[in-house]
């Protein structure tokens, strides 16, 4: 299977979605992402349990947190989907990124020295 | 433990808004186990908060210090060196905390970054209740362990009143009434004989009615 999915989504592994905490994600902005997405297993087949749970809780808090700070919470999206769906995958690569791209760059970046 | 609530980030900004240089002050007892005012809050609130001023065209310094205590002097003089750098210091502790700092850092802006609620207990990952008023004159030896000053409504001494109904309190069905809480306990103890017994007026001398309290114990005095 070769597929492609956009060039400019940089992937961080973590053992489960479950891991990616709050800051995780505020850090990602704070350092010029202009989005960020996670992607967990489906729900109700996390190997431990409640991993993909946590994860949607936390993008939800980071959405609204965003929101606050004025960066747009729309720019944080949670994706569900099992290791063997590649063309899914490359599917809400390209819809993230694609809604990132509607929303333009993170508004920080503007003002940031040395922006990534 | 003392239970307290992040309070909202609009308010923290409304505080802050023309500070240059910031200490997010965090503490590492109740607040962190309530998960509002520990290491881990102290990291989203700074994070959250440069955003922020970035995206107002500011550059603003924002330190993270999380200590082991906020209400004793010992770990808060661990600021003292750095302390008068900041235009404000957040604290994240519990209103004891937040007021030690503002006590002992007399010239510098001290701001709340959570709302103090109650002492509670951790019912389960994201729940704390209520359990106890600190009313300074204890009664759970005579109420089976379960205290009707912090979870009965209208703080009876001898309940149930006319509106427990099964097993719930008439201001709100989700709430056990103490009362029948304390019944239940004391027929599992074998002893509801003691229900029988009134308990005499309270001494709220020493709840807050007595004004602001103090405990002062000699014996430890150096
Ligand atoms: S009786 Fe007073 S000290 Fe005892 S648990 Fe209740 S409020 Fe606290
Ligand atoms: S129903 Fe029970 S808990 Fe509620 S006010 Fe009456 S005695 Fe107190």
């Amino acid at each position: 299977m070769r597929l492609s999915y956009p060039t400019n989504i940089r992937i961080i592994r973590v053992p489960c979605s479950g891991k990616v905490d709050i800051i995780h994600i505020l850090r990602a902005f704070e350092k010029g992402a202009d989005g960020v997405c996670v992607v967990g297993c489906i729900e109700g087949d996390c190997h431990f349990k409640t991993g993909n749970f946590r994860a949607r809780k936390r993008v939800e808090q980071a959405r609204k947190l965003l929101e606050s700070v004025g960066v747009g919470g729309e720019r944080v999206k949670m994706y569900n989907l099992s290791s063997g769906e590649g063309p899914l995958f490359a599917r809400y690569a390209t819809e993230i990124v694609d809604i990132v791209k509607a929303l333009g760059p993170n508004p920080i970046k503007r003002f940031k020295k040395n922006a990534a | 433990m003392i239970v307290a609530e992040k309070k909202p980030i609009e308010e923290i900004i409304e505080q802050v808004e023309d500070c240059e240089k910031l200490l997010i002050l965090g503490c590492n007892e109740c607040v962190t186990v309530c998960e509002a005012g520990g290491k881990k809050e102290v990291g989203v609130l700074a994070s959250a908060l440069r955003m922020y001023f970035l995206n107002q065209g500011k550059e603003v310094r924002i330190d993270e210090v999380t200590l082991e205590r906020q209400c004793d002097h010992e770990y808060l003089e661990e600021i003292r060196e750095v302390a008068d750098q900041y235009d404000a210091i957040v604290s994240l502790a519990c209103g004891v905390g937040v007021q030690f700092v503002a006590e002992k850092y007399h010239s510098q802006r001290v701001y709340p970054g959570v709302n103090t609620c109650f002492l509670g207990a951790t019912e389960q990952r994201g729940l704390w209740t209520e359990r106890c008023q600190a009313c300074g004159t204890c009664i759970l030896a005579y109420t089976a362990g379960i205290c009707p000053i912090s979870r009965c409504a209208k703080r009876l001494l001898n309940g149930p009143c006319g509106g427990s109904s099964n097993g719930k309190c008439e201001i709100n069905p989700e709430l056990d009434c103490a009362w029948q809480l304390i019944i239940d306990r004391l027929k599992a103890l074998g002893r509801l004989e003691d229900y029988e017994k009134l308990l005499e007026i309270k001494d709220w001398s020493t709840d807050r009615a007595g004004g602001p309290r103090k405990v002062i114990r000699e014996d430890v005095q150096i």
